[in-house]
């Protein structure tokens, strides 16, 4: 089936998500939509999906104008959408799931679940997938799951298949199982609509890529294209992908980690017996795919998570055990993965949120009165040093950009005397300008002889930012590599393999380390 | 290919999705005058003001439908419409003028003291409410949602009067101790809820009701049990009364109503507003309140938050009950002591916007309602109850002010450029 | 030194864990000692083949906690039980009635020395806390039927020390129970399908009085007690629809709205039952009654006839609700649309279900079969409406919603309980309770504290349930 979207704009009040934009996908190839972060990709599918509506602009099947009212018209017309958060129930099966919206019902109103599996099996058996149709969605690993997403659209007959940033919650192998699936889709005639910001997956299965930025097209691109070529038309000038830095001067070991160990609420060991050290003046990168428990590693450092076995020590001074405000005390700062859920509290002032993680001892708080005067003080020096842009001190930090709010989250952390930093996805969804800034801060911060440690899911970012970089997978450390260390090394790392020539490198090995 | 998009100026790009302001441009302000008219006009101020006049426009026309003699006249409504709109007029005017003698002047009085009683009344009805409702909007501004208001009273009810009218003690240090009493009492109840919450995760809403209906069995026993709190050689389920020296002294002498909880009640008010807008617990309170991920990742102990605010909150829903156990009811209390307060107070609190002098001037509108109420029903004849749909309908209101907009055909505030493109995962968190 | 490599043996190292349970010793962990650890699936990871097996790649070491709850339980009871049938045991003959005079088939009287039967319950209490604690120092569960067994065992302990040198009406006490439960059972109907489709509904309590105060009129004005039921059906609704309006339109926090619409229907009925009621109650205020109609043959069996079929109409739609309930809720569509939009209502959007107005056309429907439950106050328990007859029946209904965790069959058999625990009390009232009755009447709200506390098996809700769908 064609598809061919016309003009398509979309507002939400003064800000233009869509500003007329085209497309058109071609029967049986896979087209990506390629844009940075908050580009507008994934409003152009929500209202292709019939999620929204479009202010202007018309939605084209095989030249026919389409009227979506909601996901259902869109479904019926043969749309079918892989979200990239996946809408499944998690406490319903995979045939319920597979048939919610769609059910078929035996005499009496029962739901016909024979149907339903049975229609799981023989989709399954298409593609090669071994699927249990009665085996709950909760309990199934990521991957998984998103077949379920296939499978749902493909029951209903989707003839063009949208697929939002469907790689990133996968690892590079299922990601490359993922493109064999994508592959095989597109030689049974479905047009695909493939959503990323991920260069090299665009170049590996795209037929054709069209790039849009800040809601408009900017230009279409053959799948030979290199990546600077994209790259630079997705952000509007030449990126530098590199940080400037000097060679790290690494001094003492200041953190030393030996045999973690984190239990989760649900009882599942995320974290499993990982040890190692960061020295004062090196970045320790912690790299993989979401979810193999880098998020529970950082957050055990900083006491945030309950059940934590093994030690941590910080300057000889173990942090296991001890309550988050006592660990920030003790020097530690810390940059949240979602800053607008743990980072900030939207609804207050960018000064009130400058004192958050201090709202118990002087300057702030004096005799257990706050000290509003000098807050104010504070934050107005911080605002300027971090060239956070606003209205103000007193405005919601709720109201700022992205890239805004994270400058306030770092003048925050790092306006304190630290002997620990960790950054946590420190450039998430935020702008290139940002980007650059929260970079360099952070090599700043390295500079100025404290340890670091930057937790982050890109690869780009790890191997700008690092000095030594740890791989994580299922809770596990395979092992620890220069930051020099090419990117496919990594890469299989990241799927938990370690190829032959790679041994764990210490600090003070480093200059030395040949890759 | 790429050469004229490559050619663009260099900017930076919008961040991320969930913000529709592009970095280093402001969120562009509307045209000034424009905007200061729609602050005003959409502002809360106007609003409560609004649901008020709303929700009493309900309460006459309820008034009106039930009055016997506009039905009478309805009869007939096409051959004389206009007995039954005189007939409309005479009831709802008839009712609302008692509301308003009853609550703030009373104009058929011999002189100005005994016109000033009505007003004096509302404070006394006022008194207790404004405590409790503080308890509840403390409550609300950590987050917690509070209903047990009921169960609070009742518990430091009978830890004030158990005070109260037990040890014969000096003037002074055995009010004193009874008010601590109290507080001790509401902060025991309220301090169960925080626990579990913080402990076991319970949601607060289900304990607290289900805690109300604990405490009136509790206290209900304990009244008619003879050696715990019953009057000894009675067989009403009631308690002694207080002694004199427990009673709290009447602010304007003895033909008036009005006791010292109201300067208590005060007290608190300021108390609160400390709390929450110049003190450092109360700093967190709201943090937790607002993001509590966000609190406990910035090192606040989100769950002693819990506990230690529900202490205060039922410390103060305690309050309310010593200003009715030795303020307005001295003479002893049984099981109704706390008057629906508990209830009123969500209904204060939300009314006041959780904000102290908001539950403050709430706190006497409601006892205006309350004083007025009772005047109305002994002269007008109108069930007290009306006060209880109108206040409920106040709070309904209030808290839909798209509602209210649109039944005064008011503009929305802020739709010019603050929507904000819901990102569609943040609306109902995704797996 | 240097950190060991981890790498493809890194699950290895999980096994290692559980095989010497140095997970479970470990000193750090807060209550350690209740850790097990199992690895499961402890294949280590080679290759890419890996994802052709579905769960093979969550290979995260499972620890298992054990839960002592039910032994620690069961032991405070027998203590109880210790400390109430034999400590302050009571001497005389029990005696239990089982049969009521009028009876087709007369069953014997069956009469039982008080203490020896508290000192036997007692011991056998004592076995099966015994029986709990082996099971749970093995790793295995302790089954429902050995807690029901359990609680059968204590209550006919409890009862016979009640009614010490006594004769207790087995009859009489089912039968009242089934009658204070049939509002409750609609109320919680009510709730579960309110609460399954993402919308708390605090306002049963509302609900159920409307619908009482509706059918009392209704059915007196047209003399037919079923226009009444009709009535009190769409009173419920009435209330549900302003719930539904503000929680679902206006984004109101649905407690609020619960919690206000219950002052505001008090409020109402107060004020109409004083000013127009009251002043005409020949021609408002008395409706006309259901009378009880008994099932043929069913109705002769013995205790469980008179309990369940000589009821009224009301009580055998009643059965026929629950039932429905569970069927659609469970096993059609239209229930696996309800629970889809009330765990994760944007899933439901994007498979083309209208998320509000599935929310808002079952708010109706859960209103309009708790507004029929009030039905049953003054068309079949009492002659006529009174202020507040409801009497906070309505948040029973919800704690009984809460403990039997949004499920129809077991919220229905909490709100027997909770029927149960409050009949016993009017009947031990008559036969002189060593109980106070204050707290025999508590025990549902106890109960339902100690269920949201997690200290009575699990309870865990429809994940969205309170929250507003908002669109964009």
């Amino acid at each position: 089936m064609k598809l061919e979207l016309r003009g398509i704009t979309k507002r939400f009040g003064s800000l233009t998500a869509n500003d007329h934009i085209d497309l058109v996908v071609r029967p049986g190839e896979i087209h990506a939509l390629l844009g940075e972060n908050g580009a507008g990709k994934s409003t152009l599918m929500n209202v292709l999906y019939g999620l929204y509506q479009a202010d202007e602009g018309e939605i084209l099947l095989d030249e026919k104008a389409q009227h979506f009212a909601g996901p259902g018209d869109a479904m019926a017309a043969g749309i079918g959408m892989v979200h990239q958060h996946f809408m499944l129930i998690p406490v319903f099966t995979v045939a319920e799931n597979v048939m919610l919206g769609n059910e078929q019902t035996k005499a009496g109103g029962r739901l016909d679940l024979a149907a339903a599996r049975a229609r799981v099996r023989e989709i399954s058996a298409r593609f090669g997938f071994d699927l249990d149709p009665d085996a709950l969605v909760d309990d199934l690993p990521v991957g998984v799951q998103q077949r379920v997403e296939i499978i749902k659209a493909l029951s209903r007959d989707a003839k063009v298949l949208v697929f939002d940033e469907p790689t990133a919650v996968l690892t590079p192998q299922e990601t490359d199982e993922l493109m064999v699936i994508m592959g095989q889709l597109r030689d049974a005639g479905t047009s695909i609509v493939f959503i990323t910001h991920k260069l090299r997956e665009v170049r590996e299965i795209a037929d054709r890529i069209t790039i849009i930025r800040l809601g408009r097209v900017v230009g279409e691109a053959a799948p030979t294209a290199s990546n600077a070529e994209l790259a630079s038309l997705m952000v509007g000038r030449s990126v530098e992908l590199t940080v400037h830095k000097e060679l790290a001067k690494p001094g003492d070991e200041a953190l030393v980690v030996r045999d973690l160990s984190v239990i989760d609420a649900l009882g599942q060991l995320v974290v499993n017996n990982v040890s190692f050290e960061v020295r004062r003046g090196e970045v320790l990168a912690i790299a993989g795919v979401q979810g193999n428990g880098q998020t529970e590693l950082s957050e055990a450092i900083i006491g945030l998570q309950e059940k934590v076995l093994g030690s941590i020590t910080l300057d000889g001074q173990s942090l296991v055990g001890m309550s988050v405000s006592r660990v920030l005390e003790a020097g530690v700062g810390f940059v949240p993965e979602d800053r607008n859920h743990d980072g900030l509290v939207g609804e207050f002032t960018i000064a009130e949120n400058l004192m958050l993680d201090r709202s118990n001892t002087a300057p702030f708080v004096k005799r257990g009165t706050l000290q509003l005067a000098y807050l104010n003080q504070f934050a107005e020096e911080k605002t300027r040093e971090f060239d956070v842009r606003s209205q103000g001190i007193q405005t919601p930090v709720g109201r700022l950009s992205g890239g805004n709010q994270q400058k306030v989250v770092l003048a925050r952390e790092l306006s304190r005397d630290l002997r620990l930093f960790v950054a946590a996805q420190p450039t998430r969804g935020i702008d290139v300008g940002s980007i650059e800034f929260v970079h360099k801060r952070i090599v700043e911060t390295r500079d100025a002889g404290v340890p670091v440690i930057v937790v982050s899911t890109e690869l780009d970012e790890v191997t700008a930012l690092a000095d030594r970089i740890a791989v994580m997978y299922r809770g596990s450390i395979v092992g620890i590599v220069p930051g020099n260390t090419s990117r496919d090394v990594l890469g299989l790392m990241m799927a938990g393999e370690v190829p032959d020539v790679i041994t764990t490198v210490r600090a003070d090995q480093i200059e030395g380390a040949l890759l | 290919m790429s050469d004229t998009a490559v050619a663009a100026t260099p900017q930076s790009p919008s961040g991320g999705s969930s913000t529709p302001a592009p970095a280093g441009t402001p969120v562009a302000p509307a045209p000034r005058s424009n905007q200061i008219l729609r602050d005003i006009l959409g502002g809360s101020v106007v609003i409560s003001i609004l649901a008020v006049v709303l929700a009493l426009v309900a309460g006459g026309i309820l008034i009106a439908l039930t009055d016997e003699d506009v039905q009478t006249a309805s009869g007939y409504f096409f051959s004389r419409p206009g007995d039954t709109l005189q007939a409309i007029w005479i009831a709802v005017s008839g009712a609302y003028s008692a509301l308003f003698q009853g609550s703030v002047y009373n104009f058929g009085a011999v002189d100005f003291a005994k016109g000033i009683k009505p007003l004096t009344d509302t404070l006394t009805f006022a008194t207790p409410l404004i405590a409790a409702g503080l308890g509840v909007g403390l409550a609300f501004r950590a987050g917690m949602f509070n209903i047990g208001g009921q169960g609070q009273m009742l518990i430091a009810a009978a830890a004030a009067g158990w005070v109260g009218y037990s040890f014969p003690l000096p003037y002074g240090i055995h009010l004193v101790l009874a008010v601590l009493a109290g507080i001790a009492g509401g902060a025991l109840w309220g301090g169960i809820v925080g626990l579990l919450k913080a402990r076991t995760g319970a949601h607060e809403v289900i304990v607290t009701i289900m805690l109300n209906y604990v405490a009136v069995y509790l206290v209900s026993y304990m009244l008619r049990t003879p050696g715990l709190l019953q009057a000894p050689g009675s067989n009403n389920p009631k308690t002694p009364a207080m002694l004199p020296t427990a009673v709290y002294p009447d602010l304007l002498g003895s033909s008036y109503n009005l006791h010292a909880g109201l300067l208590v009640s005060v007290a608190a008010t300021v108390f609160v507003w400390w709390l929450l807008s110049r003190s450092s617990l109360g700093f967190k309170f709201r943090a937790v309140g607002v993001n509590p991920n966000a609190a406990r990742v910035a090192g606040i102990d989100v769950k002693r938050s819990y506990v230690t605010v529900m202490l205060i909150s039922g410390g103060l829903v305690g309050l309310a009950a010593v200003a009715q156990v030795l303020g307005t009811v001295t003479s002893g209390f049984s099981s109704g002591i706390d008057a629906g307060i508990g209830f009123d107070a969500i209904t204060v609190a939300l009314l006041g916007r959780s904000r102290p002098w908001g539950i403050f001037v709430a706190g006497i509108l409601f006892g205006a309602f309350k004083a007025g109420g009772f005047s109305m029903q002994a002269g007008e004849g109108i069930p007290v109850d009306i006060v209880l749909v109108v206040q409920s309908l106040i709070v309904l209101f209030i808290a839909a002010p798209p509602l209210v907009r649109a039944v005064f055909r008011l503009p929305t505030p802020g739709v010019t450029g603050k929507k904000k493109p819901v990102r569609l995962a943040k609306a109902v968190a995704a797996k | 030194m240097s950190s060991q490599l981890s790498g493809p043996g890194s699950t290895a190292g999980a096994t290692d864990l559980a095989g010497d349970g140095n997970l479970a010793g470990a000193g750090n962990l807060a209550g350690a000692g209740n850790l097990a650890v199992e690895v499961s699936d402890p294949a280590t990871v080679s290759s890419a083949t890996q994802h052709d097996r579905p769960d093979s790649s969550n290979g995260l070491a499972r620890t298992i906690v054990k839960s002592w709850k039910a032994p620690i339980a069961f032991g405070i009871f027998t203590l109880i039980a210790l400390v109430l049938f034999i400590v302050l045991g009571r001497d005389g003959i029990s005696t239990f009635q089982l049969s009521n005079s009028n009876d087709l088939i007369q069953l014997p009287v069956v009469e039982t020395p008080t203490r020896l039967a508290g000192v036997i319950t007692t011991i056998l209490l004592a076995a099966i806390t015994v029986l709990a604690w082996l099971r749970v120092r093995a790793n295995r569960r302790v089954p429902l039927w050995l807690t029901s067994i359990f609680g059968v065992l204590f209550l006919f302990g409890f009862l016979a020390w009640a009614a010490a040198g006594q004769t207790l009406p087995v009859p009489g006490l089912l039968v009242g129970t089934v009658s204070l439960s049939v509002p409750l059972i609609f109320g919680a109907m009510g709730g579960v399908i309110s609460e399954r489709v993402g919308v708390v509904n605090v306002a049963i309590e509302g609900q159920l009085l409307a619908g009482a105060f509706a059918s009392a009129v209704v059915a007196t004005i047209t003399g037919s007690p079923y226009v009444g039921l009709i009535a009190a059906m769409v009173a419920g609704m009435l209330v549900s629809f302003v719930l539904a309006a503000f929680a679902i339109k206006y984004f109101v926090d649905q407690v609020i709205v619960g919690v206000v619409l219950n002052v505001l229907v008090v409020g109402l009925t107060n004020f109409l039952y004083s000013q127009v009621l009251s002043k005409n109650a020949e021609l408002l205020n008395t409706p006309p009654r259901f009378d009880r109609i008994a099932i043929p043959v069913l109705s002769e069996i013995p205790i469980i006839g008179p309990t369940l079929f000589r009821q009224t109409i009301v009580v055998y739609l009643m059965y026929i609700a629950v039932a429905a309930v569970y069927f659609g809720l469970f096993h059609t569509k239209w229930g696996l649309r309800v629970r889809a939009v009330g765990e994760h209502p944007q899933a439901a959007d994007t498979v083309g279900i209208n998320v509000n107005s599935t929310r808002f056309r079952n708010v109706l429907l859960a209103g309009a079969i708790t507004g029929f439950g009030g039905a049953y106050f003054t068309l079949v328990s009492v002659p006529s409406f009174n202020r507040e007859m409801t009497a906070g029946l309505g948040y029973i209904a919800l704690a009984a919603v809460i403990f039997g965790q949004w499920d129809p069959i077991r919220a229905t058999l909490a709100a027997l309980l909770f029927g149960f625990a409050s009949n016993l009390q009017n009947v031990l009232g008559i036969i002189g309770s060593p109980v106070p009755s204050e707290f025999m009447l508590m025990l549902p709200y106890v109960l339902t504290i100690f269920a949201v506390a997690g200290l009575v098996g699990r309870s865990r809700g429809p994940a969205a349930s309170g929250r507003p769908y908002i669109k964009s």
